[in-house]
């Protein structure tokens, strides 16, 4: 009997230990456990799981070979729809995605699919078990992808393992997007999205660093070498609040904090050049993953007290339930139902506290969330030394530079055909954030798959 | 990788000239405009304007002072050498019209930046006054470029080694106070200088444009370090400016953002060194 087995939970890095390091927090499954968790798949004849992956991997089969105990042939399975399944199986919300459609999950618990997806392929990465198919025949036509996020890396290699040329242009130093320079060391190893990276150039992609399309090269320019392009550039403009004081020393976007201490290793300054901010008591504000992410970085840069500030209250949210778990496990504060009005500085302009406003939330808006209402006179100072402003991203506008045929919504995002990815102008796909805003990795996977299979039904039907 | 194909040292070795190749961003970059180096593996991204570049050749050419750990670790590299990363050109470039005399003010390092968008001034058809300043004699750079560029040239130093004893603004002054044509001030050089031009020149009515230096990571929109008060708005330099209405800039927000690192530049230097 099946059902009898409970779904295994991983083990973590002890929380008073994990704050002062940059590790993982959970270890992963044993070979013993992920036997035990593939041992609860019903393998269903008509999978539900597989249709809530939006790239589609073959779950019940891959949990089938684990259970055979043949882990390489687990992780060409998965590698065959997806190329970071390490990534996946670390960042996906599969509480909303495949793992809320297991039939398992309507009675019991749902098959923990993505932490038996992170078994797979970090055992494939340890073993080195993974080599690249054999190439297909050439096609002879050559695509560009802009931007190396998992998104672009995933059109890549779609169209690779179809034998497209593919040149996959990114404009930091590091490929990956998102995945380098947004989450974090202890959620993400780099050294796993390297490893899955390398992956893609194993099957013959090229990767260009350092240039930015719309200032090194524009997309015009693109067009003139490349029977197709696919935009993949996310959103990554922070948003700012506009009040008083936010251009204080010591207040930061959570871009910039991110990007300073993942990408740039400030966390390991000076033996890395790039300055860590420092602060003893932080404020995050804003309430998502991001949020989550920084609050986290926070604590492991040396914090004494890190508190979210969110004018919602904790039903709403955005973050992942387990992000929230992790970071009150660890000690972060939530002050709830507050959002700050002014930040106040010092004698020298760095930031010391900021003035806050309690809110009770109204009617339920348009999409269904209860909207915010400051109470008045419920004003309140909260002391802090750090700021980071976590309340969400836009579209950046260089990718439209000189390209006033790109046709955007009103919000800057690029309109595509949902059904194609094809944008406004012929042979330009575009997917992921850029096109539905800030959303999740396998979300911009997704779009990739699309738009692959668009770009190859579009280039060997004509 | 960016190979280093000149090298040439400065106002005694603290001013650095580098010729780099690197054929696509020569082939883009606009006076104005600049690049985001990297030097090695654990390097931090700097921003440095391009000085001057030469699409035929590819060659991009960046003049830098030393300051601190990066341009000190930037001075290290000759010829042959090979720059980690380079990325640009970014930022926008300088809008510049035809108007009549046009004042182009230089200080210190500032001196190089305001070569490349000379050379814009003087293509656009414009009259140019160069006022070009700095401590002393020795730190006075490209003079015989931008005398090339100009129709008039002053040259003044705080301690009087070399031009007329003082700062640009006291011939800025002079020449505002002189004639009645000047069209447009162009001012690049450090903040404090730069607040000085704007302040003198707000006096006058005459429009001035600065070319602004915030601390920046990526360069590319995707983090608001170089934001900076413009106006009463918020704008980020590496995607809004660098060039901005002088008379609009938050010069004061923007010197104590420059100095939020201060210490951290320095124990930066001291663990180089140790």
């Amino acid at each position: 009997m099946k059902l009898k087995i409970p779904r295994q939970e991983m083990p973590e890095q002890d929380q008073k230990l994990r704050v002062r390091n940059f590790q993982e927090v959970p270890y992963g499954f044993t070979t013993e456990l992920a036997q035990l968790e593939a041992g609860r798949c019903l393998q269903c004849t008509n999978p539900k799981c597989v249709n809530g992956c939006p790239v589609n991997v073959d779950i019940p089969e891959f949990i089938r070979q684990i259970r055979e105990e043949d882990y390489v042939n687990a992780a060409r399975v998965i590698k065959l729809r997806n190329i970071l399944p390490a990534v996946c199986g670390r960042v996906c919300p599969q509480e909303e995605q495949c793992e809320a459609h297991c039939v398992l999950g309507i009675r019991d618990k749902p098959v923990a699919i993505g932490n038996l997806e992170r078994f797979v392929a970090d055992w494939a990465m340890k073993t080195d078990a993974i080599k690249a198919p054999m190439a297909p025949p050439k096609l002879n036509k050559r695509i560009a992808v802009v931007g190396s996020g998992p998104g672009g890396l995933t059109v890549a290699a779609d169209l690779l393992q179809l034998g497209y040329t593919v040149t996959v242009f990114e404009a930091l130093h590091e490929p990956g997007g998102v995945l380098v320079y947004g989450i974090p060391e202890f959620r993400l190893p780099k050294s796993i999205v390297s490893h899955e990276i390398e992956y893609l150039r194993m099957l013959g992609g090229r990767i260009e660093l350092n240039t930015v399309i719309g200032a090194t090269i524009t997309i015009e320019e693109l067009l003139q070498d490349y029977d197709a392009v696919y935009l993949g550039v996310g959103a990554g403009l922070p948003h700012f609040m506009n009040i008083e004081g936010e251009n204080l020393c010591n207040v930061f976007s959570a871009n910039e904090y991110l990007t300073r201490i993942n990408l740039m290793k400030a966390y390991r300054f000076p033996e890395y050049d790039t300055p860590k901010p420092e602060g003893n008591k932080v404020v995050i504000v804003g309430g998502g993953n991001v949020a989550m992410d920084s609050a986290r970085n926070a604590l492991r840069c040396g914090a004494a007290e890190v508190t979210i500030v969110y004018r919602r209250s904790r039903k709403e949210l955005p973050a992942r339930e387990e992000e929230v778990r992790h970071a009150m496990e660890e000690g972060i504060n939530f002050k709830l139902l507050t959002t700050p009005i002014r930040f106040i500085g010092n004698d020298i302009s760095w930031v010391k506290g900021m003035e806050c406003m309690r809110m009770e939330l109204g009617e339920p808006d348009a999409g269904g969330r209860r909207t915010p209402i400051p109470i008045e006179r419920s004003n309140f100072m909260i002391e802090t030394d750090l700021v980071i402003i976590s309340i969400g991203t836009g579209p950046s506008p260089l990718i439209f530079a000189n390209n006033p045929n790109l046709e955007r919504n009103r919000w800057g995002y690029i309109v595509v055909n949902l059904e194609t990815m094809e944008t406004s102008i012929p042979n330009v796909y575009a997917g992921g954030d850029i096109v539905t805003g800030s959303a999740t990795v396998i979300s911009a996977m997704g779009a990739g798959r699309t738009a692959a299979n668009a770009i190859h039904t579009k280039l060997s039907g004509e | 990788m960016y190979e280093v194909l000149r090298k040439e040292e400065m106002a005694d070795g603290s001013i650095i000239r580098l010729d780099l190749h690197c054929p696509l961003i020569a082939g883009k970059a606009q006076p104005g405009q600049f690049v985001i180096i990297r030097a090695n593996e654990h390097g931090e991204r700097i921003p440095l304007t391009i000085a001057d570049c030469d699409a035929f050749s590819g060659v991009i050419t960046i003049i830098f002072q030393i300051v601190g750990k990066s341009t000190a670790l930037l001075r290290g590299f000759k010829a042959g050498d090979y720059i980690k990363d380079v990325v640009g050109p970014l930022g926008k470039a300088a809008e510049i019209d035809k108007v009549g005399t046009v004042v182009v003010v230089g200080g210190g390092t500032g001196i190089a930046i305001l070569h490349h968008v000379t050379k814009a001034v003087k293509a656009a058809g414009n009259n140019i006054i160069g006022i070009l300043g700095a401590r002393s004699k020795e730190y006075i750079i490209m003079e015989a470029e931008m005398r090339q560029l100009c129709d008039e040239m002053i040259i003044t130093t705080d301690d009087g080694s070399y031009g007329t004893q003082g700062f640009v603004t006291d011939a800025l002054k002079k020449c505002l106070d002189e004639r009645s044509d000047i069209k447009l001030v162009y001012a690049i050089g450090p903040i404090i200088m730069m607040k000085y031009v704007c302040r003198l020149t707000e006096k006058y009515h005459v429009p001035t444009k600065v070319s602004l230096n915030p601390i920046m990571i990526d360069g590319t929109g995707m983090c608001g370090g170089c934001r900076v008060g413009i106006g009463g708005e918020t704008k980020f330099c590496c995607i809004d400016g660098p060039d901005f209405d002088g008379h609009k800039v938050d010069f004061d927000e923007l010197e104590k953002r420059n100095s939020m690192y201060l210490k951290k530049e320095k124990d930066a230097l001291l663990f180089s060194i140790r």
